[in-house]
Formats: structure tokens, sequence, C-alpha cells
């Protein structure tokens, strides 16, 4: 017995000798969980979006004949979708058509590859030129879209094709300066250490979230713009272009999409949650954090940056559940004459803060 | 130099903004529209003509189902004509009766409206908290006729019967307790009257509680002020009736300016828009709710006082009643008479119109006398709206078009008839 547990161990030890091992499994052990979240998120925007419209939201799928809230309900919307047929359209370019939800999936996934999740864990956190990195890929994420809406060879989806795209153009320059305003108060690039120069010792007020605080506002709702989500959903569109640019995918290329979508809207929320609210710092002021196990619960760590997320991705429901839509020029309106100027003064208001090193952020 | 040409793009009739089967064809040039051009007939079930091969009491059902979500209203257009064919008038409790339901027609068309029009601006929560009164509406409806929707229960002459003294209730199940199920028969305990009065008391707080949504929200006043504005000239012009006539500032409402059943008895007002964008008929309508209340709150009072007769006691028109039939000849042949070859209706034509939900509901009617009519000719507000469907449109987007749709309420049921 002991024998066969150290030739198991032995070979173990051996492929963790090779780098490429190591780095597969810690991807395998970020995603898996990752992807849980996501079709779980699909759950819980259900069920919210269900408590706020008075309703239920499923409850009849769970397992093994116990009904469980519904909680079975995004693994069974997984397995019906697998089975469905993927239709592509007779006169849509093949290869493309495939591609697009696959460059969606991979660009919102991507970007996990530099986020800190709490003061050791992550996977290429190191990086850094995390930031830059970030949103590049993130402003990927678009050609999905685009290539989509071209491909489907469909008059709703190139419209909804062309509403994305130029609404991405117009936000990310907006979420781009709220990122600058970033790196000029943390002073680097690396993700990691723009959460360390957010740590102090009154807790949730050291947070840049209170100096860059127009630049959050700006960066949140440019990252509900850039997610294509309620009420800036105009490539999507509901009532007005069908499904826009996923009108004519079905089965699992749909459900890529739809992955995308929450796994990006995940992405935007611990991306806020790093940059403007201390990542997985403790939002109580530092004295107030007792020692034992209480203190391991309240105190910094990886449940808080998931509390984060959590709380800006409740807001990304709320949005949803509550403001119409806007209309596609009134968006790059907000885009391009309220959020860009917003940003570009507050860019300068935060040079003069970083310059007079006033604290408790920037001493 | 390629010759540039506008973008062709097929709006329905499988659409989820198309409230039905419009079908529209939408030339755009990128996303301004240039051309509006929305095609009817989609849902053409000939109601007219078969109104010609039944007798009178047979339409009344078919009325229903021409606007499906103002369905006693559409009766009382076709009831009416008859009537002034036939030259009787409803007992004045059977007047106040139908005056009731109209409102409460009124508000569950208007609930409809509120409620899609929301939803295709993108504002979807509303719609749930429209269906969730239009519940209560229905039962309304079920309890007094026994269809939630396709009442049938308007008759030349009167009202099929008279209100109920009891409210249908909820019956303990695996889903609600009996705690719940107290709660939900809270209201229904008396009679329905007592179940509309309920309603029309906390009905104004759930309009604020709709108003909070959408009137001062700025993407809402977006996405509907200055959209599809019509000037009163061209709206009498185009033929608009109703909250899309008030909405551009035009004093016009039949159930003023030509009362029919009680309401010259009634106290209620007749709210006009100014402008005459989405914004203003959204503005109209939100007042109308309230005054259908304060309408319906008026005749609940009335007919809580003044018990009486729903029918005519004209046995040529209304059946005997049952009791009578069993033991009377004469009753006997009248229930045959009526309930195989009907009534017959003196020569001539009769045009009776209504303050239908969505504007001028108006039936036309050609008699030879004999027990079915001649033709029919039923005059829908929402084809005039939808004929100005491009005139309104044009210059807008493509976002703006569902909006038009939507502040437009149309139904094809009525439409395409």
């Amino acid at each position: 017995m002991s024998e066969l547990f150290d030739t198991v161990w032995g070979w173990g030890e051996f492929l963790w000798s090779f780098t490429i091992v190591q780095i597969v499994l810690s991807i395998v052990a970020l995603m898996v969980p990752l992807m849980l979240c996501v079709a779980y998120l699909t759950f819980a925007e259900r069920k919210i979006i269900g408590y706020m419209q008075v309703r239920i939201g499923p409850n009849r799928v769970g397992f093994f004949g116990f009904k469980m809230w519904g909680l079975g309900q995004p693994i069974a919307d997984a397995v019906k979708l697998m089975f469905k047929e993927i239709i592509i359209p007779a006169k849509a370019n093949k290869v493309l058509f495939l591609m697009a939800p696959v460059i969606s999936l991979a660009t919102a996934l991507a970007a996990w590859a530099v986020i800190p999740l709490n003061d050791f864990l992550g996977i290429a956190d190191e990086v850094n030129a995390g930031l830059l990195y970030v949103l590049a890929i993130t402003s990927l994420g678009v050609y999905g879209v685009i290539i989509a809406g071209w491909s489907s060879n469909s008059k709703y989806a190139f419209l909804g094709a062309l509403r994305s795209s130029a609404q991405i153009v117009a936000y990310e320059i907006a979420m781009g300066f709220a990122l600058v305003g970033v790196l000029l108060a943390a002073g680097d690039l690396n993700l990691r250490v723009i959460v360390e120069s957010q740590h102090g010792e009154l807790g949730l007020l050291d947070w840049f979230w209170l100096p860059l605080f127009p630049l959050f506002i700006v960066y949140f709702i440019s990252g509900v713009a850039e997610t294509n989500r309620a009420p800036f959903d105009v490539a999507e569109g509901e009532s007005e272009i069908v499904a826009g640019f996923h009108v004519d995918y079905s089965g699992m290329a749909f459900a890529v999409f739809f992955l995308a979508e929450y796994a990006n809207m995940i992405l935007i929320a611990a991306l806020t949650a790093i940059m403007f609210a201390g990542g997985w710092y403790s939002p109580l002021p530092e004295a107030w954090i007792p020692g034992g196990i209480m203190g391991s619960l309240i105190g910094d760590g990886i449940q808080w940056f998931i509390i984060k997320t959590a709380f800006f991705l409740i807001f990304f429901l709320w949005f949803r559940a509550t403001f119409p839509r806007y209309r596609y020029d009134q968006i790059m309106r907000l885009g391009w004459k309220v959020f860009i100027p917003v940003t570009i003064v507050w860019l300068l208001v935060v040079a003069v803060m970083v310059l007079m090193q006033l604290g408790p952020w920037f001493d | 130099m390629p010759e540039i040409r506008n973008y062709t793009l097929n709006f329905g009739p499988q659409h989820p903004a198309a409230h039905g089967v419009l079908r529209l064809v939408l030339e755009l040039d990128g996303e301004v529209v240039q051309r509006a051009d929305p095609h009817v007939g989609l849902l053409h079930r000939g109601t007219e003509k078969l109104a010609e091969s039944k007798p009178y009491n047979q339409s009344i059902g078919y009325m229903d189902r021409l606007d499906y979500v103002s369905m006693m209203c559409n009766e009382h257009g076709y009831v009416l004509a008859i009537e002034k064919l036939l030259g009787v008038q409803a007992p004045e409790r059977a007047q106040y009766i139908r005056v009731m339901f109209d409102e409460i027609t009124r508000i569950l068309n208007h609930l409809m409206w509120l409620g899609t029009h929301a939803l295709d601006i993108g504002a979807m929560t509303l719609f749930l908290y429209c269906f969730r009164e239009r519940e209560d509406l229905m039962d309304v409806y079920e309890a007094v006729s026994g269809a939630r929707m396709h009442a049938t229960y308007y008759r030349p002459g009167g009202v099929y019967r008279d209100l109920p003294n009891v409210m249908p209730q909820f019956n303990v199940s695996k889903w609600h307790n009996e705690k719940d199920v107290a709660k939900m028969n809270e209201a229904r305990s008396g009679s329905l009257l007592d179940f509309i009065e309920d309603f029309v008391t906390r009905f104004p707080a759930l309009l604020d509680e709709y108003e909070t949504l959408l009137t001062d929200n700025r993407i809402w006043k977006q996405r509907t002020v200055g959209i599809a504005t019509v000037s009163p000239e061209r709206a009498l012009q185009l033929g608009f009736t109703g909250p899309m006539l008030r909405g551009s500032g035009i004093e016009w409402d039949l159930r003023k300016k030509q009362p029919y059943e009680v309401y010259d008895k009634l106290k209620f007002d007749i709210p006009v828009g100014v402008n005459g964008d989405c914004y203003d008929r959204y503005l109209v309508r939100m007042e109308e709710f309230r005054q259908s209340n304060r309408i319906i709150q008026q005749c609940v009072d009335w007919l809580r006082a003044n018990p009486g007769p729903v029918m005519l006691e004209d046995n040529k028109v209304s059946p005997p009643p049952r009791e009578e039939m069993k033991g009377d000849m004469e009753a006997l042949i009248h229930h045959f008479k009526l309930f195989t070859e009907g009534y017959c209706v003196p020569e001539g034509e009769a045009y009776a119109a209504i303050e239908h939900p969505k504007g001028e509901f108006g039936v036309y009617m050609v008699s030879d006398g004999a027990n079915k009519p001649y033709r029919v000719k039923v005059r829908a507000p929402g084809f005039a709206h939808l004929s100005a469907m491009d005139e309104m449109v044009k210059g807008h987007m493509i976002s703006d078009v569902v909006s038009v749709i939507g502040t437009m309420d149309v139904v094809f049921g009525e439409i395409d008839r």
C-alpha cells in the first residue's frame, strides 16, 4: 500500500517539476470555481430580479429529487443547451461564426490571469503591466461581438455589431482614463501593488473610491456599458433588434456568449473591487479587528474580495431591473460628452492630490 | 462611386416589440428611419363578415376578440349600435354597471399599455407590476361573467346578469398555506363591489409606484420627450382619437362631448397633453388611470345604493327569467325564439361610438329588418393611429420606432379585425 502511494507521489512530484503542469493546474484551479460562479450568477440574477419583480424565479430544479430552491437550474440549463443543435445560417461565414463566441469567452477569462485574489493567490499576478494587460484583453472582447454580428449575415445582428463597436470605442476611452487615475494614485501598473497601496489603518476610508470617486463611478458605469448590460444593452436590444449580435446563435454557441457576458460582469466587478475598493482588505479599521478565528474571518482575506465582487455584481442586476434602455445615440453622448470630460478633469485633481501627497491615500 | 442604398429592415411580424403581428418594413439610413411601411392583415379573421351571418347577440363574443385587451369596451360599442337601431335603452343600473366595467377595462388596457411600453423601452420590472394588478381586474371580469378575458357580458338592453354577491376565493393548496390564503382572501370576503372598492382604494398608491419608476427617470424622459411629436392640427387630420389626440393638446373625449350611458352624471376630468410627444401621451394615460379610478368609485357608490333590474324587461329583446319559463307558455316561446332565431331589428342604419381606451371605437350597422345585421363596420381607433406610423417615426432611430409602437398602443385584433 505504502509502495503504491510512494509511486503515485513520485509521479506527482515528477509532473509538478514541469512548469507547464503547474500553470495548467493553477489555471484549472481558478477557472473551475469561476465557471461555477458564472453559472450561479445566472441563477442569482433570476432569483434577485425575480424578487424585485414580485415573483419567485426558478424553484423547481434541484438535485436527487430535492428541490433545493431551484439550485439545479443552471446545471439543467447548461445540459439542455449542450444538447441543442447549433444552427449555422446558410449564408454565414462558418469559421468566423463559430470563432466569435470563443473569442468572447476567452478574453473574458484570460483577463483573470493578472488578478490577485488575496495577498498570495493569483496566476500571473506578478506581471508588472497588469493594468495594461487587463485593458488590452477586455477591449479585445468586442471582437467577439463584431465578428458574430458580421459573420451571421443577418441585418439585425449586423446592426447590433455596429452599435456595439461604436459603444465600446467610446466607453473604452472613459474607462481607460478612469484607470489612468488609479495608476496615478497607486503609482504602479501591477494590480497587486495597486491593492497594496490602498492598505491603511482606516479600513474602507483608505481605499481609492474616496479620492477617485468620480472615476470610480465612471469606471463602474463604463463597465456596465462594456459588458452590454442594461441600461446599455443596445447591442442586444431585446425589444429593438431582437437579440442583436447573437440573434442567429443557438445551442452551445449561444450559451458561450451568455457565459462570456456573465464572466465579463464578474470580471468588471472584481476589477472594481481591486482598483477602488481595496481588493482583499477588510473594510474595518485595523484597530477593530480582534485576534483569533474571529479576526481571520473579518480581517483581510479572500472572503472580502468575494464579498466586494458580489456587492458590485448586485448593482448589475439592480440596474437591469430598474432602468429603461438608453438609445444608441444617447449612450454615445453620455460616453463622449459626460464621462470623458469628467475623467479628464478629475485626472488633474488626482495629479494635484498626488503631488501634494494628500493623506491618508497618497502620503 | 458605388451606389449607396438605404438599408431595408423587416421589423416583424415575429418581433418582440411588434405587439402581435405588425409587419413594418423600415428603410434605414444608418439607424435613422427614412420610411416606415406598416403592413396589416396578418390577424384578419373576418369579424365583420362573420357578424353578417349570425343573429345579433351571437356576435357579441366576437367583439371581445377585436381589441383583446379592452374586451368589454368593444362589446359596448356593438351593443349600443343595436340598441340605437332597436330604439331601446338599458335600465339605469345596467348603465352604471356598463360604465363601471368600461372604466375597469380602461384600466386593464392602460395597464397592458404601460407594461408593454415600458418593456419595449427596456424597463422590464414595470411589466410584471402591471400584470399583478391586471390579475385582480381579470378576477373581477371572471366573477361577473365567468371568463377572464372574453367576457360577453353586455347585451342589447342591459347586461347579462347582476353583480354577484360573493367573490370566488382561493383554496389552501400545496403552495399556499392557510395563513397565506387568509391574507389573499381578505379583499374577497365580501361582494364583488367590495372587491372593486378595495382595488380602487389601493390603486392610486400603486400608480405612484409606477410613476416613481418612470415619470422622472432621466432615461425614460430621454427616450420619450420629443419623440414622434404630432401637432394638434396634424393629429386631427390623421384621424387620431383618444389619448393620442389628447396628448397633442385637443380636449376631445366622447364621454364628455357626446355623453352616452351615465357619463354626464359622473365627475371626471379629461387630461390633455401639451407637446404631443410620447412623454405627453404617457402622462395623459397615467392621468386617465386616476380619472377612471374616480369614475369607478362613483359607480360603486351608486350601485351599492340603487338595486334594480339590469336588463330590459321587454321579452322581444331580452330572454325571460328561467323560472318563469318553466310555467309560463309565453315565456317559453320567447325563450325559444330568442335563442334560435334571435330578434329582428327594424330596417335602418346606426353608428354608435364610445370612448374606447385607445380612442373612438365605433360600430356602424345596417339592418335590413332581418335577425342578422346586413352589414357591420367597425371603426377601430388603432387603424388610424397605425396609419400615421410613417409620419411619426420618420427621422427618428430604430429604438424610437419601438417607443412609437408602444405609445400608439396598437392591438392587432382590432386593426386587422
